[in-house]
């Protein structure tokens, strides 16, 4: 769901020498990373290595105090807020599963659908005729088409994160930013989510956070391995394990 | 649009407007056409307090359209409230003329007894009837639109919010009590004579100003079902339960919110001009922090997120507090107090949750977790 008319950029994503600091503590420290179009990504690392900064710092919630963040190669980042940033097609699924708790399924993805988001607008206008059609199709994507009319919040948690997941394809950003996706499922809902993943990507570039190795490994894809807000190593996921330093910080202490 | 909890809102929506509609009907003609001797009678009292419960609905309604929609607790929507009535009374203190204690043709008696020579500026044009009801919406309408827009684009939220509302319904209450502000300090705004030409004293205008109310809280409630039906009305729910997803889903959560409490603030203003000239007296008591909480209660009792809920909840909550401040004047506040504990705690769909079946989820009072 690529915009067509539009030059293929040659990093969706691109992070020089990142570095934000919480009241000297260096959440990260001189950060640089590229995605290219398309990609899936999986960012590893331990607690504190600066993986919710890294998502933080790409959807605006946080400012860097130094380095450079563009999207697309040429839009700078920092220069916008989170829902400018959403809607330059940039979307983020939090780690704990956020949907609109009192609002049906089918709602939740209306919300989200690609669209003005003007006051007027949302209160004059009703969405475009096919937003059914597409609300089907993302609900048959996301294995909730029996939920349809159920409330949010009376999802299970497997199905809030899909449900999540679902509400990011319909905003049909270009880079979809995944924190934590597996946390809290069965080993059943991880394959499927792991699948999802790998299916969407290629339409729109996903980095995945994940504590999970087995998910990332189900992932099949780029490794990138943070530790203290730097990046340690990148690679497959073969090849990162062999890594000296990645042992180290995993297994070491 | 979608899904039947809407539809079941609808059918409950639509017995209150056939309720007010009846209530509208059948009040004045209990008061003008039914003889004094008869026991099916009403007194114009009574009509004047229905009127008075009625634009307390419409406060209410108010209320609940910030709180129970988009999660903004205001603790000073009296304020408003408060300020249209001032320009409500203001041009009623313009139509007193010379009729007044001192006989001035221009200055209220207030004026006079301070000595003053001339009328403030901002006194000119509210002895036009429009010029004055466009301040009754506009004023509270400005001010809650500088309000908000520095309280929601600084993200303040919750109980931050809750707090510097309440300190600008308190803020004013105290410049309103200050002679030198020009709105008749302590005592207010009052002897009031007649409205558009009709004396506030005759039962006809009375009446006029009951059906007045009703028909505003008709047309208030209306208009909020009808935003709260859109798809705006869903972006607030969004805004509600989870602020930093909707942000996140590109909405910009700070018009939304000021959309919604600048149109809430304008209503609470139509529901104080309403309810002045039927009261006969606004004084900065109005601006009283307790007065923005009672209606914080009556919307938590009749039900929070349902606008007709707010709407129950000020007439059965308004009616039981004339009842029990005559029959028990001294245990009142502490009944209102146990009220709304016992609605928090047992009832949090408020008393209309009762009867609705289980069908729409109750708005989630804490779903602030978004990593």
């Amino acid at each position: 769901m690529l915009e067509t008319g539009r030059h293929l950029p040659t990093n969706i994503l691109y992070l020089e020498g990142v570095t934000v600091s919480f009241d000297g503590f260096k959440a990260l420290n001189e950060l640089s990373l590229a995605v290219a179009p398309g990609e899936l990504r999986a960012i590893i690392g331990p607690n504190g290595a600066g993986k919710t900064t890294f998502m933080d710092v790409v959807t605006g919630k946080v400012r860097p105090s130094a380095g450079a963040v563009f999207f697309r190669d040429d839009i700078d980042l920092t220069r916008h807020d989170e829902a400018e940033i959403a809607r330059l097609g940039i979307g983020r699924k939090f780690q704990k599963p956020t949907v609109i708790e009192s609002l049906s399924v089918a709602e939740n993805l209306e919300l989200a659908l690609r669209g003005e988001r003007g006051v007027f607008t949302t209160l004059l206008r009703r969405h475009a005729h096919d937003a059914r059609e597409r609300i089907d199709a993302i609900l048959a994507r996301v294995g909730l088409a029996a939920q349809r009319a159920r409330p949010g919040g009376a999802l299970s948690h497997g199905q809030k994160q899909w449900l999540e997941i679902g509400m990011l394809l319909a905003q049909s950003p270009e880079l979809l930013l995944v924190d934590e996706p597996a946390a809290g499922m069965t080993d059943r809902e991880t394959e499927l989510t792991a699948q999802l993943l790998r299916e969407i990507s290629g339409e729109h570039s996903v980095v995945v956070v994940e504590h999970d190795m087995t998910f990332v490994k189900a992932l099949d894809c780029r490794v990138t391995v943070l530790h203290e807000g730097h990046m340690l190593a990148e690679g497959t996921l073969a090849h990162v394990q062999q890594d000296e330093r990645v042992i180290e910080v995993y297994l070491g202490r | 649009m979608t899904g039947s909890p809407r539809l079941l809102n609808d059918a409950a929506s639509r017995w209150l407007l056939a309720g007010l509609g009846m209530l509208i009907l059948v009040v004045p003609l209990l008061n003008l056409a039914v003889p004094e001797t008869s026991p099916f009678h009403l007194s114009t009292y009574m009509v004047s307090l229905f009127g008075k419960y009625l634009c307390l609905a419409l406060l209410a309604l108010a209320l609940d359209l910030v709180w129970g929609y988009a999660g903004i607790l205001s603790l000073g929507h009296g304020a408003f409230f408060a300020l249209g009535g001032y320009a409500m009374g203001m041009y009623l203190m313009r139509q007193i003329g010379s009729r007044g204690v001192y006989g001035n043709p221009l200055l209220p008696d207030f004026m006079v007894f301070l000595n003053w020579q001339e009328l403030p500026w901002y006194w000119y044009g509210f002895d036009n009837f429009f010029f004055a009801a466009l301040m009754v919406a506009l004023v509270p309408g400005v001010l809650a639109f500088a309000f908000g827009w520095f309280a929601f684009r600084s993200r303040v939220t919750g109980v931050y919010l809750s707090i510097i509302t309440q300190a600008l319904a308190y803020a004013l209450m105290l410049a309103f009590f200050r002679n030198d502000m020009g709105f008749g300090g302590n005592n207010g705004l009052t002897d009031f004579k007649e409205l558009l030409g009709f004396s506030l004293t005759s039962a006809a205008t009375k009446n006029g100003l009951f059906v007045g109310s009703g028909l505003a809280l008709i047309a208030g409630f209306l208009l909020c079902r009808w935003v709260v039906v859109s798809r705006l009305g869903r972006v607030l729910v969004a805004v509600r339960d989870a602020e930093s997803r909707t942000r996140f889903m590109g909405y910009r959560v700070e018009h939304y919110k000021l959309f919604v409490f600048v149109l809430s603030a304008v209503l609470a203003g139509i529901a104080g001009a309403l309810y002045v000239p039927q009261v006969g007296i606004i004084n900065p008591g109005e601006f009283a922090p307790l007065a923005s909480i009672e209606v914080v209660v009556w919307v938590a009792v009749g039900g929070r997120g349902y606008l007709y809920g707010a709407i129950v909840g000020a007439l059965l909550v308004n009616y039981a507090k004339t009842w029990f401040t005559g029959a028990f004047p001294e245990i009142w506040l502490f009944l209102l107090g146990g009220l709304f504990v016992v609605s928090t705690l047992f009832l949090p769909r408020g008393v209309v949750g009762l009867f609705g079946q289980r069908r729409q989820p109750p708005p989630s009072a804490a779903t602030g977790g978004n990593n």
